[in-house]
């Protein structure tokens, strides 16, 4: 057994990560969260160092890698807490092409993701639908040659950089059936969408959209119609499992700020981190850290098999993910004290981008679910 | 906080002074206890005050002082004796915040608010009256507001207010089966398991009272108050932030700013509470700080 990374995969995470200490360090990501456009040179940057192609594949301006490669840049980029809209664009966006798209939608737009000249955020979620994938109201009707798109998406994560939308909506049947359901690939800047878009918890951006009568053409249609829900399910997968990624990223830095901040730290005549108590803390902080990092594997590298046991993956990686991520975010807040609560310290930022996390595409309780029906699924 | 201190150690001119306007609501109060090299170790504070004449020269930093931008008035603890053990050269002195020489900086927290501030005392001068109890025994009336304080964070009532505020989410609230989420079943045993926790807080808390109504003031058991009352309070923050679902995410620019909410009103603020109440288990001596209080005072480990 070997878990290491290939040649290609360490240059990946070195080039990204000598980046992020000289180009995203904390004050710099700072500023760049207040303009609307400093998100462009960094994704020019991104596009530069292979980061957009290393999924896709070859013939279509991609690297030819795989789910891997998607982690090993999401846990760099959970450490250097990036907030451009990666996961959106290259695992959703770049996937739901790949499995559904047609040889003309690929050639088109994998080409423009792995250039980084296109965009995308996923309008999936609607405001009552919580993370229910199947729960879809937004409707698409036929018209003529193409389709008429109405409803309300909430949350699109990415949605105020996006330039491309991804919607999923009901071309047929009842508001939660399985069936019915359809993707498109939508210009944002077509006649009748409108957003509203607003910062989130962790400082990323999302926005509500809104379509109202929106005409697009049949070109528009990812995939089948009615079709779309197995590929909703696996890029949603592939997604979380990068988020996992992400996550792990976040709580080993947690988790080595609170390791430094504890030496350094004293009261008392000494520092905090002689205090058994704190000691032990960190200890299941880094066995928490761990543990995550063996789930993302884990997930990532089922995403392959069938779709059972992807989703089961997933789900586990998840569940487990979620409970230790508010551990150690919740710890490391807790071990640096009154500082921990400030905006000033780096460390509260990746405990709110954990709990971010955590709220994107199901949390502990929805994956918790998720996995024991798919278990009791298995029994029957 | 400093009621209770000045109506049990102040002299009859002090109460009289000060507290009506407590009493009233007219005048609000701060608190000067930590400061940056003395958060849980709070005896080792370092604010200096000297005395000369019929006056204090109070030069020092204090921080995390709650709503401090706003209050007329502050209590500190002030080292008045520096030779002395670290407990018994502290003095207790009320400030006029307005006093020449008080500077006030607002720090901003997680939730992106403006709660705690850095207080900077340079040659504050303040009248020797101003002292409650006597010069270097502040660390009584430290201690003795601690008890209260711990016992007042319990916050048992607050937190069954927002039992119910949480259930009135959850009845609006639809779950990813398409039902109301209070009926979910993994959802009703969370909040079960917190009210019955909250019942036992509460009955306990009654205990306490019983005893202070007897004359047998809060001690080192209003710590378990304290670290209980945080604990609730904080599971509530983190089961309504569940209970929201993904408009948890929107983060509003702040309270105020005159935006509608982005999903239910109900969901706007629940991610900045989340965050901002893991000071809870930080303040008025970090719950670690409690469990050494109980283990060396109660059980005598």
């Amino acid at each position: 057994m070997n878990f290491d990374y290939t040649d290609e995969q360490n240059a990946i995470r070195d080039s990204l990560s000598k980046w992020a200490a000289q180009q995203y360090d904390f004050d710099k990501r700072r500023e760049a969260l207040k303009s609307d456009d400093a998100w462009k040179t960094n994704w020019a940057t991104f596009a530069e160092l292979g980061l957009l192609m290393a999924p896709l594949p070859e013939e279509f301006g991609g690297l030819g890698g795989g789910p891997i490669d998607v982690s090993v840049v999401a846990e760099e980029f959970g450490k250097a807490l990036v907030v451009e809209p990666y996961v959106p664009t290259v695992v959703i966006g770049g996937g739901a092409l790949q499995y559904a798209g047609s040889a003309a939608q690929k050639e088109e737009h994998l080409n423009a993701i792995a250039g980084g000249e296109r965009v995308i955020a996923f309008a999936q979620a609607e405001p009552k639908s919580r993370w229910a994938l199947n729960d879809v109201t937004t409707s698409a009707k036929k018209d003529g040659a193409g389709y008429v798109l109405n409803g309300h998406k909430a949350v699109v994560l990415g949605a105020p950089q996006a330039d491309h939308l991804l919607v999923s909506a009901r071309t047929a049947g009842g508001q939660r059936d399985a069936k019915g359901i359809s993707l498109f690939l939508v210009p944002k800047s077509t006649k009748g969408v409108s957003t509203r878009d607003y910062p989130t918890m962790d400082g990323t951006r999302a926005a509500e959209v809104y379509f109202e009568n929106v005409s697009v053409g049949v070109d528009a249609l990812i995939g089948a119609a009615d079709g779309a829900l197995p590929v909703i399910e696996r890029i949603v997968d592939e997604a979380n499992a990068a988020y996992c990624a992400e996550a792990v990223g976040c709580m080993r830095m947690m988790t080595e700020l609170t390791r430094e901040y504890a030496k350094t730290r004293k009261q008392f005549g000494k520092a905090i981190a002689e205090f058994q108590v704190l000691q032990h803390r960190m200890v299941d902080m880094f066995m928490a850290s761990e543990e995550s990092y063996s789930m993302a594997l884990r997930a990532t590298i089922k995403l392959g098999e069938s779709d059972e046991e992807r989703a089961k993956a997933v789900s586990a990686a998840k569940v487990s993910i979620g409970k230790h991520s508010r551990f150690v975010g919740q710890a490391a807040v807790q071990i640096h004290g009154g500082m921990g609560v400030t905006d000033e310290m780096r460390v509260g930022h990746y405990f709110k981008r954990v709990t971010m996390i955590d709220a994107t595409f199901g949390n502990v309780d929805y994956h918790l679910r998720r996995f024991t029906a798919l278990n009791a699924k298995a029994v029957a | 906080m400093v009621g209770p201190v000045i109506y049990t150690f102040g002299t009859p001119e002090q109460k009289q002074k000060y507290l009506p306007g407590i009493l009233s609501g007219d005048v609000w109060w701060c608190q000067g206890y930590s400061e940056p090299g003395a958060g849980s170790d709070l005896a080792s504070l370092k604010t200096r005050a000297v005395r000369e004449g019929d006056h204090y020269i109070v030069n020092g930093q204090k921080t995390w002082t709650t709503l401090g931008q706003h209050a007329d008035w502050g209590f500190f603890l002030v080292r008045t004796d520096p030779s002395a053990k670290p407990q018994e050269g502290i003095s207790f002195l009320l400030i006029d915040m307005k006093s020449p020489g008080v500077t006030v900086r607002p720090i901003k927290l997680l939730d992106g608010g403006y709660e705690v501030n850095d207080v900077f005392l340079e040659n504050v001068k303040v009248p020797v009256d101003q002292r409650i109890y006597e010069e270097n025994k502040g660390w009584t009336c430290a201690k003795f507001l601690l008890a209260h304080e711990r016992a007042g964070i319990a916050g048992v009532a607050r937190s069954k207010r927002n039992v119910e505020r949480l259930k009135s989410i959850a009845k609006a609230e639809i779950g990813d089966d398409g039902k109301p989420l209070i009926e979910d079943d993994d959802f009703q045993r969370k909040l079960s398991e917190l009210e019955i926790d909250l019942s036992a807080l509460e009955m306990t808390e009654l205990r306490t009272l019983a005893r202070e109504q007897a004359g047998k003031g809060p001690g080192p058991e209003s710590s378990l108050l304290k670290i209980k009352g945080t604990e609730i309070q904080q599971r509530l923050t983190e089961l309504t932030l569940e209970a929201v679902g993904n408009y948890a995410q929107p983060y509003p620019r702040g309270l105020g700013d005159n935006e509608f909410a982005v999903g239910p009103d109900y969901a706007s603020a629940v991610a900045p509470v989340y965050f901002n109440w893991r000071k809870a288990s930080i303040y008025g001596g970090s719950n670690e700080i409690q469990r050494n209080i109980i283990a060396k005072m109660v059980l005598g480990l």
